[in-house]
């Protein structure tokens, strides 16, 4: 007998104003014990497709939505092999707690690492697949023909030899109760029908433009209270004592709450009585060493470890240091990257009910599985008494890979059983406890022979590791292959450049200041570090930026192509016009390869971008639409960064607080974005980050065409300097 | 207590009088479209119109407001007709996340009634909201078929 946890009605009031549809839910009975069925009693066509009788098909997405598109691109590619009509087609999240349940039968939740399509492409598509000839036997069967006899399209299966035909929808109660069979095979991409095509529209849209569309903060649950909450503004330092008794005759609130050791929550009736509170109440931290810590403080350290003997070296070839040694030429210069919040538009926020026997949480998240371990943890409940129901991200970038914030909302409702309790953070919260894009320095050192090329390469890296706040088990002997996105010998995020003697290492460096996953990650500093570098180095050989990359291009051709499409769109070779200059660059993460040219003026201290073009190769574009829109929204988010973005430490924390001190491009700022959707086929690259960290270094390098000035520290507005 | 008119109807709400009218709306009211960002009118997510003026309504005190017209975007579609604006959005595939959208379609909803056909300066000038997700090219392209439609 398949068990799926049932949900009860509250969950689903929210979840299917969420998502628009039938929320998935295991009913065995009265419908027999092989099928499994869907809330509104629509049977599953094995686990990734529901058929209702009016043929619209419900198609489950375990991966989340948070503005890439991955929900309707995995839609796209379970349609695709599913042969059915995307004008019925439907969506719905699939529960963590059902996963379990089910032996992890839609794989992997986690969404980030723009990995959502590539590295599920293969078992969604399968799914779809094994559906259609599920469809096709039914159907067969119907008709006492074999299925050899039979074809699907547009959701109608057909006997060639007598053209009958029947509606998935009129099949899909047999073909619930047929042998999944093994193996079937693939379309070819070539053939594909709706994935890679333009003019596929995305699923969530509609919603989106009327208010209607619930995000996490809109949850409303009956007899529902509002927690604001405020943590250590020093990382990693505790509540000394908090006097809750000052603002317990407030109006609206319920009840004062330690959170853990190093966080305090109000719960009252509304959230604004419950900020109104907490923003009232006395609460003593306790100090240590970290208060001791800042932004200049962080510097030196990692300048330190520019220079310092023990390292991990991620990338070796050949002796960089005796090539150095006896370079004719030697370039070097130092750069510095630093933290960035996501600043999502939606503060962190997460709804929980518990009592004894289940635990409950509502909440935009972009690691299902990841929000229910934390829930699970901080319930204590087992995991048969655990459940998730995941909303509509208000975007993520990364940082909604964590679950602190539902540790946190469970920590609260476990104070208040019977109570849901909704715990939304101020902006001012969430600016200062992000999980930051880790700061690092570099020393790139660049020897040429006496003909101009470049022979030694040293890229030294000193700074933090996520992997070791987050992930230290993805560490290979200490050390994080992460910091080497970009710089790799070969896979997802490998080198374009073919260097005699290359040597890059890293002295690891982890300030207090929590890092994470930020949409691009090290791809965006790496890029400046070595796309900028490299037209420092032309410049010191006398050759041209794009010439001098081409020559050590040759073993990289799909590293070249992009960067060649950009260059000839640009036209890189005719003179930009008056006023106008051009900068360029080119790498690769995420399994995808991407380059960027740009044309810039420089007026005074204002920078007018006036086009990027941006090319990517990411192997298949399943949307192609909605790739031009992430290269687009990417280069926001990334020069948002190089010009404003910087979170600083001061007594061990962070200064900003807000949009007003840690600003965000505007329309206005938006230069023309040209992209170029080139792929080639053969692999499976991502789409959401990969593009964002070539703008940076395109722009930086045309500043410095435009003013032969480098920048090598940012933000750029540190230098003075902003968009026009 | 508070008489507030919202999207035509009337609401008499027990608040203090200093509260946002972002909050009344969402938590008294219970309408969810108008999205919380910033609390100091930074991100324009909070937009809403008070007497056909769009207004960053997490930094406007419900004392200030009674009386006056308010429209939020739940208010924009009459008989569930979509706007001009808002079928240009659905057509442009324009919003990602869409968090920031609500607060972005009634910016640009105030700014065409005062400018039927804008130029890119008046968008520019006008158009102030914060979206992370980088939308600008697509809401740019979105406004002016907008104002070629309407």
């Amino acid at each position: 007998m398949t068990h799926i946890p049932n949900i009860n009605r509250r969950a689903f009031v929210v979840s299917s104003a969420a998502l628009g549809g039938g929320l998935a839910l295991g009913l065995d009975l009265p419908f027999g014990p092989q099928v499994v069925r869907a809330a509104d009693g629509s049977p599953e066509i094995g686990a990734w497709v529901v058929i209702r009788p009016d043929d619209t098909v419900v198609i489950r997405i375990a991966r989340s939505e948070m503005g890439q598109g991955t929900l309707t691109g995995l839609a796209q590619l379970v349609a695709e092999e599913l042969e059915c009509d995307w004008s019925k087609v439907t969506t719905e999240y699939p529960t963590p707690g059902q996963s379990v349940a089910r032996k992890r039968v839609w794989g992997d939740f986690g969404t980030g690492g723009s990995r959502g399509i590539r590295e599920s492409q293969d078992y969604v598509r399968k799914g779809g697949a094994t559906a259609r000839a599920m469809l096709i036997q039914a159907a067969a069967n119907a008709w006492g023909v074999p299925a050899s006899e039979c074809t699907a399209a547009n959701s109608v299966v057909t006997h060639t030899p007598t053209g009958r035909t029947v509606k998935y929808g009129a099949v899909a109660e047999a073909a619930a109760k047929i042998e999944p069979p093994k193996d079937v095979p693939l379309k070819d991409p070539k053939d594909w029908k709706i994935a890679g095509k333009r003019g596929i529209k995305r699923l969530d849209t509609v919603d989106k433009t009327t208010g209607k569309m619930v995000y996490g903060i809109d949850v409303k649950l009956p007899g529902m209270l509002n927690a604001a909450i405020k943590a250590s503004p020093v990382f990693g330092n505790k509540v000394k004592s908090i006097d809750a008794a000052k603002v317990a005759s407030m109006k609206g609130v319920k009840k004062v709450v330690q959170v853990g050791d190093n966080a305090v929550a109000v719960v009252a009736d509304t959230w604004w009585h419950a900020k109104t509170a907490l923003d009232a109440l006395p609460i003593v931290w306790e100090e240590t060493d970290n208060n001791k810590v800042t932004s200049a403080s962080i510097a030196q350290w990692l300048k330190e470890g520019l220079d310092a003997e023990q390292v991990f070296v991620g990338n070796q070839n050949g002796d960089a240091k005796a090539g150095l040694g006896k370079a004719a030429k030697k370039v070097t210069a130092e750069y510095a990257y630093p933290y960035q919040n996501h600043a999502t538009m939606e503060p962190m926020n997460a709804t929980a009910l518990y009592t004894p026997d289940k635990c409950e949480v509502w909440c935009g998240t972009q690691n299902g599985e990841g929000a229910f371990a934390a829930a699970l943890e901080a319930s204590g409940l087992p995991a048969e008494k655990v459940e998730v129901y995941k909303i509509m991200l208000g975007g993520g970038f990364g940082r909604r890979g964590r679950a602190d914030y539902v540790t946190q909302a469970v920590l609260i409702a476990k104070q208040m059983p019977g109570t849901p309790v909704k715990l939304l953070w101020s902006r001012e919260e969430d600016m200062q406890h992000c999980t930051y894009h880790p700061v690092t320095q570099a020393r790139l050192t660049a020897g040429l022979d006496d003909k101009g090329n470049l022979d030694s390469l040293h890229i030294r890296i000193s700074g933090q590791s996520i992997l070791t706040a987050i992930f230290p088990s993805r560490l290979i002997n200490g050390m994080d292959p992460a910091t080497f996105q970009g710089f790799a010998a070969k896979g997802e995020a490998s080198i374009g450049y073919s260097v005699p003697n290359l040597l890059v290492d890293h002295a690891m460096r982890n300030p207090h200041v929590p890092p994470g996953f930020w949409r691009g990650v090290n791809v965006n500093q790496n890029a400046i570090y070595l796309e900028c570098f490299m037209d420092e180095v032309a410049k010191e050989a006398g050759v041209d930026p794009l010439e001098f990359r081409r020559k050590l291009m040759a073993d990289h051709p799909k590293h070249l192509g992009v960067l060649n499409a950009v260059a000839e769109r640009i036209g890189w070779t005719t003179p930009p016009p008056a006023g106008v200059f051009r900068g360029i660059a080119q790498h690769m993460g995420y399994g995808s390869y991407v380059a960027a040219a740009t044309e810039i003026s420089v007026d005074g201290n204002k920078v007018k971008i006036h086009r990027i073009v941006a090319a990517t190769d990411p192997g298949y574009a399943v949307n192609p639409d909605q790739i031009e829109r992430q290269i687009a929204g990417s280069f926001v988010y990334g020069l948002s960064a190089l010009f404003y973005g910087e979170i600083t430490i001061k007594g061990g924390a962070v200064e900003q607080e807000n949009f007003d001190t840690y600003n965000s491009m505007r329309i206005s700022e938006m230069p023309k974005v040209e992209p170029i959707v080139m792929p080639s086929g053969g692999f499976w690259g991502g789409v959401g980050e990969p593009t964002i960290c070539v703008a940076p270094p395109a722009v930086l390098n045309a500043i410095f065409a435009a003013t032969g000035k480098r920048y090598r520290t940012f933000p750029l507005k540190n230098h003075g300097l902003s968009l026009a | 207590m508070a008489r507030l008119i919202i999207n035509g109807q009337t609401h008499d709400v027990d608040v203090e009088p200093d509260t946002p009218l972002l909050w009344v709306i969402r938590e008294n009211i219970g309408m969810t479209g108008t999205k919380y960002g910033c609390g100091i009118a930074q991100c324009g997510a909070c937009t809403v119109h008070i007497d056909g003026v769009a207004t960053r309504s997490c930094s406007m005190p419900v004392s200030a407001v009674e009386g006056k017209q308010i429209t939020t975007i739940e208010g924009l579609a009459q008989n569930g007709t979509p706007t001009a604006v808002q079928k240009a959005w659905a057509d442009l595939d324009v919003p990602q996340c869409g968090y920031c959208q609500s607060g972005m379609i009634m910016a640009v909803t105030a700014l065409l009634k005062e400018k039927p056909k804008p130029t890119d300066a008046d968008i520019d000038r006008t158009i102030t909201n914060i979206c992370r997700c980088g939308t600008f090219q697509q809401v740019r392209a979105a406004i002016h078929q907008a104002a070629a439609n309407a």
